[in-house]
């Protein structure tokens, strides 16, 4: 009882209470009773049924791996764009812009505040049919590339565009943890350009590659706006198909199981990430 | 000599890269500010007829201003409460030593790295099980989830720089608890602050996949402007966006000019 006691009168546990509580009301709540609903029979509206798997079964032999797959896929797709966009960007960041670099942060990270819908509709406009990008071409040139629009290129640009900065930010943290004496010795041990690259750069800043790769992945794997907006009627991802199925289907449990899949692949994913980086260090730069 | 030349030409690409990255994060918001200058009612590039009839059309209208008060009273709402509860959060999250501080500090970031279209499901589902009606103040609620995490951690930033020796001067002369609060903490932890509001206003503004699913039969610019774009489109899209987008450059540039007016009050005492 005394340790109860004394562990909760801890200034650190208090000031956690508020924020604490509210997201074990807000958060916590809400995922648990998406799993209790996902053992429901199909189409219930209260949790008072028998429980059942009839919904895991019937979503394992329907047609749901078809829009798991196009949403892990394009994940992945953006994942590996963005390392290779970013990492130049990054490695000027880190090494050098010098005091430029707060200034570029703040340019990329200003467009976050900005709805993701405004931002996705300017990449409408631009691919447009007659618009920004056909429009010139065919002004300039007379060429036409009409049918650019709705299409699974457009969905992957468009989550490239939207999700840039949280590959971009732990790729720069990365990488300025690499320390330049190391490089120093390697040219003096006469290691080429490429070899620096590859065995001391890239080992070095792998954990801010990863950080940033798994962050890119859970957000593009549940995201919503890409596809429906730049994409059309293009393809399926499993974040419209869990919308479908809470809204028009109106069957609960069919969504939770959905649900529940995604968030388990996103929190076995979560848990690597927080197992990698040690917060103080990354928020406080101790 | 061979490799610093190697170098420069490295340096010139990686400047020139990064240039391009920063005109593909701005062009389509260029691209929206554009559009809605134009006279013809579908968008057809090169322009041929300016015209700001739209943005007439955009302050006359009524359903606009509803829009804009839904967007408004949920950002504002949702900034007041995540300020005061993340600056406690943010005091547990950088300040104190405590058993369970590592858990928390990972518990408390859940919410930011989860799908949010997913999350705004799971809360509706959970409205509708506790038998509440949604309307904008269940997407207050629903806001909350995600961005009281987030100003929590704009804060941390901030709160990790704060050396407590000042607070503990401050007890040694005498202070009470609230006094130090007022006269020691809240003034050095005031940028954080400052910026915890600014993000959790344009987030809160800004949301569209919580927003969608939790906000009942109130309707917020970003919803608003998503049922539009998928059907029904009209003119006042690209307006109303830029409209968003100018008000938010907007408050940004404000605050970077309060933030360093104060800088420079607080370097002169």
């Amino acid at each position: 009882m005394k340790i109860v006691a004394r562990w909760i009168r801890q200034p650190g546990f208090l000031t956690a209470l508020p924020v604490g509580i509210f997201l074990l009301i807000g958060f916590a709540g809400p995922l648990v009773l998406v799993l209790l609903y996902s053992f429901m029979p199909p189409k219930t509206f209260t949790l008072g049924q028998v429980p059942t798997i009839e919904n895991y079964i019937s979503v394992v032999t329907q047609s749901y791996y078809i829009s798991f797959g196009w949403s892990l896929a394009l994940a992945v797709v953006t994942v590996f764009l963005l390392i290779l966009i970013t990492y130049p960007v990054a490695y000027g960041m880190a090494k050098i812009f010098g005091k430029w670099a707060t200034l570029i942060t703040i340019l990329i990270a200003l467009p976050l505040l900005i709805s993701e819908n405004i931002r996705l509709f300017g990449w409408v406009l631009l691919l447009l049919k007659n618009g920004i990008i056909d429009g010139s071409l065919q002004y300039l040139f007379g060429l036409s590339l009409s049918g650019m629009l709705y299409t699974v290129p457009a969905i992957v640009l468009g989550m490239v565009y939207v999700y840039l900065p949280f590959m971009l930010f732990p790729l720069v943290i990365g990488i300025s943890m690499v320390p330049e004496s190391l490089k120093e010795a390697a040219r003096d041990l006469g290691a080429s350009r490429f070899q620096i690259f590859r065995e001391v750069e890239l080992p070095l800043s792998m954990p801010g590659i990863l950080i940033g790769s798994l962050l890119v992945f859970i957000l593009t794997l549940g995201s919503l706006a890409e596809s429906k907006i730049l994409g059309g009627q293009a393809i399926v991802m499993i974040a419209d198909d869990i919308e479908s199925a809470f809204t028009f289907a109106q069957n609960w449990p069919k969504g939770s199981v959905l649900s529940v899949i995604l968030i388990t692949i996103s929190l076995i994913i979560i848990y690597f990430l927080f197992r990698k980086i040690d917060l103080d260090r990354v928020v406080g730069r101790r | 000599m061979q490799s610093s030349r190697q170098g420069k030409v490295v340096r010139a690409l990686i400047v020139v890269w990064t240039g391009a990255i920063l005109i593909f994060l701005y062009l389509p918001m260029l691209s929206v500010v554009m559009a809605s200058f134009t006279k013809q009612r579908y968008f057809q590039f090169p322009v041929k007829m300016w015209d700001t009839r739209w943005y007439e059309k955009a302050f006359e209208s009524l359903s606009v201003r509803d829009l804009f008060w839904t967007s408004f009273s949920i950002a504002t709402l949702v900034t007041v409460i995540s300020v005061v509860m993340a600056f406690f959060g943010a005091l547990a999250f950088a300040r104190y030593d405590w058993k369970g501080r590592k858990l928390y500090q990972r518990l408390i970031l859940l919410p930011i790295f989860f799908p949010q279209a997913v999350l705004g499901l799971a809360l509706l589902l959970w409205f509708s099980s506790l038998g509440v009606t949604t309307s904008w103040h269940t997407a207050v609620f629903s806001h909350l989830i995600w961005i009281l995490p987030i100003v929590t951690l704009i804060m941390s930033i901030q709160v990790y720089s704060f050396d407590p020796v000042w607070e503990e001067a401050a007890y040694d002369l005498g202070a009470s608890r609230l006094q130090v609060l007022r006269e020691i903490t809240l003034p050095i932890l005031s940028p954080g602050i400052v910026s915890g509001a600014i993000f959790a206003f344009l987030l809160s503004w800004g949301n569209f996949p919580l927003s969608l699913f939790t906000t009942g039969a109130d309707q917020t610019i970003p919803e608003w402007l998503y049922s539009k774009m998928v059907s029904g489109y009209t003119p006042m899209v690209p307006t109303l966006g830029s409209l968003t987008i100018g008000g938010a450059a907007g408050i940004v540039i404000l605050s970077f000019v309060i933030l360093n007016f104060y800088r420079k009050l607080r370097g002169r005492r």
